[in-house]
């Protein structure tokens, strides 16, 4: 069956390379003299040029959210269950784009690109990139596009930072900031396991102080881990035992499911892989250490831990909005554990405190963190019913 | 429109802050925004109500009413309303004060228990009241904190809080002199507009 088979799909979509010239001065001190974004857009631009979307990815996110690249291309993009013709943010309404951030190992420039200075990859002596230093980037690249203002800025997890990072920086060129399983900052626990990430990565023989490029290999074993603990984040204790459980899966309890089965149907009684969910978590793992580059793993993880943009307001979140006269919108999942719902409130807690317009839902979903890219149905329905009025308001009745 | 909410939005004045405590599909709100200017929040539970609202663009925080109000700062709207909702709370008399902590002024519209027709179910038929207008049976029922005009008017009263316009309808919303002079037997509907003393 073609990829362009399916009515709500975008069918084929290629993605196009924007170099940018002038030096990004960076929050950390350094500055980026000339880059490059990786950009994927959908839709069409009306001649007003009011109808544009801006999508910001989350850790692993690229610029690819949705449709497919080639015929063979297994899956869509990471958000094709919410970007496409008819869908909630709907293609035939909005023009949408989605970038490969700074940093990234999507095709913009970041640790994998070769340093003009030297000849040889980034590699670790890549600066460290802020959400700030992103949204910068992504400013530079909605004025390349002739965009005046957003008609929403839309993201998940470390992609809702970036949502309320524009609300706070560049309020007057969005109109909605939508942000989904963020929070206002990472927790001591969500630094934590970002902190053992890294070390599984950099304690591979195979890192060679990140430099691990000029050697010709990568540290697999690393960046398995890596995902491999970051992806439990990602789930919830329910959603696990549905996974791994299937063997009572057809039952609707979930009382005595512990998602417990057997790989082969006995135990080895060796340290073999036992169990269906270690074999899911060493694939996943392995998976995404083959297309994922170390350095950006790092740099992704530290661009969360030090995401904080209360700390320019001696930790008053509320003072960082005061200007943001942009309509909010946040989405939370009963079962996240790694931003839970309490994340998103304390976000609005303060934006009330700042007598801003905010809506707020609390999805009852099982699927833990990993809910904000799953077609969940209230969730889904809510979004779109958001951006049905976003669209009348701004682009008036025709679509 | 809700019936008494035609009453109610006389009394907001244009381009005034409003919370809505169970605000409902947003209609109020909607009309509120549009053709007064308000800044509008709401808050609700039913999920098909806050998706209504957001379709409507009326902003909605799904938050349920009996955990409290502790998020919102004081003096942070110029009128809360708690329209048809305050028999369902667990805490009523603590929601009316959280109102008038929040909000400058507050508006309460609850059925009124005192009405004729419900007295004459409890004196005749010796049943708990049932209507169209309240179809609950007494054991299914979210109503679990019914009260009559002289009920709030003595709240009021004990709480120290000040009504400045009380008002009853029947279930059309209509008023009448009769209703008037005898509110508490011949309202349906009781629609206060309070504030602190």
């Amino acid at each position: 069956m073609s990829k362009n088979d399916k009515s709500d799909s975008l069918g084929l979509v290629s993605p196009q390379r924007l170099a940018f010239d002038e030096p990004l001065a960076l929050r950390s001190g350094k500055s980026l003299p000339a880059y490059e974004l990786m950009v994927e857009t959908y839709g069409e631009l009306n001649p007003d040029r009011s109808n544009a979307i801006l999508i910001c990815h989350a850790l692993s996110g690229d610029h690819h959210a949705a449709g497919y690249h080639s015929e063979d291309d297994r899956k869509p993009g990471w958000w094709d269950n919410c970007i496409g013709p008819g869908k909630a943010i709907d293609t035939n309404r909005f023009y949408v784009v989605c970038l490969n951030n700074l940093g990234g190992c999507g095709g913009s420039t970041g640790p994998v690109s070769i340093n003009p200075e030297t000849g040889k990859h980034y590699g670790p002596d890549f600066p460290i990139i802020t959400v700030r230093d992103w949204v910068n980037s992504q400013l530079r690249l909605m004025d390349r596009l002739g965009i005046d203002k957003w008609v929403a800025v839309i993201g998940g997890s470390l992609g809702g930072m970036q949502v309320l990072r524009w609300a706070i920086s560049y309020p007057e060129r969005l109109h909605h900031a939508i942000a989904i399983a963020a929070a206002p900052k990472l927790s001591a626990q969500n630094i934590a396991f970002n902190e053992v990430a890294r070390q599984s990565i950099t304690k591979d023989p195979d890192f060679h102080d990140g430099r691990y490029l000029e050697h010709g290999v990568y540290p697999k074993q690393g960046l398995m881990l890596a995902r491999m603990v970051g992806h439990i984040t990602y789930l919830s204790d329910s959603s696990m035992r549905a996974k791994f459980g299937k063997a009572l899966a057809g039952l609707e309890a979930e009382q005595g499911n512990f998602g417990r089965d057997l790989r082969s149907g006995s135990l080895s009684f060796g340290f073999n892989v036992d169990f269906e969910v270690e074999s899911y978590l060493r694939y996943q793992g392995e998976q995404f250490s083959e297309k994922f580059d170390a350095n950006t793993y790092l740099l992704m993880t530290k661009a969360l831990d030090y995401f904080d943009p209360s700390v320019d307001y001696d930790g008053d979140l509320s003072l960082a909005f005061a200007n943001s006269d942009c309509r909010f919108l946040l989405m939370s999942f009963s079962t996240d554990w790694r931003f839970p719902p309490d994340r998103s409130r304390e976000v609005v807690n303060q934006l009330l405190r700042a007598g801003k317009r905010v809506s707020y839902l609390e999805i009852d979903a099982d699927q833990g963190h990993d809910a904000f890219l799953l077609p969940i149905p209230r969730y889904i329905h809510a979004l779109s019913a958001y951006l049905g009025n976003a669209h009348r308001e701004i682009c008036g009745h025709a679509s | 429109m809700r019936p008494d909410q035609e009453i109610i939005r006389r009394w907001i004045e244009p381009g005034s802050r409003v919370l809505d405590l169970g605000c409902g599909d947003g209609a109020l709100l909607a009309w509120l925004q549009r053709e007064q200017d308000a800044h509008a929040v709401g808050l609700e539970i039913d999920p098909a109500n806050i998706e209504q609202c957001l379709a409507s663009g009326v902003a909605v925080i799904e938050q349920n009413l009996n955990q409290g109000l502790s998020n919102f700062e004081s003096d942070s709207f110029d009128t809360v309303l708690l329209a048809q909702t305050l028999q369902a709370l667990d805490n009523p008399a603590e929601l009316v004060r959280e109102m008038l902590r929040i909000g400058r002024k507050g508006i309460v519209t609850f059925p009124n228990f005192g009405n004729w027709k419900s007295r004459l179910d409890l004196l005749l038929r010796g049943r708990m009241p049932v209507s169209d207008f309240m179809p609950h049976q007494w054991y299914d029922t979210p109503n679990i904190h019914f009260c009559t005009v002289r009920d709030f008017d003595a709240l009021c009263r004990e709480g120290d809080i000040r009504v400045l316009a009380r008002t009853v309808v029947n279930s059309r919303h209509e008023g009448s002199w009769a209703m008037r002079a005898w509110p508490n037997f011949l309202g349906e509907i009781a629609i206060y507009h309070l504030s602190r003393t």
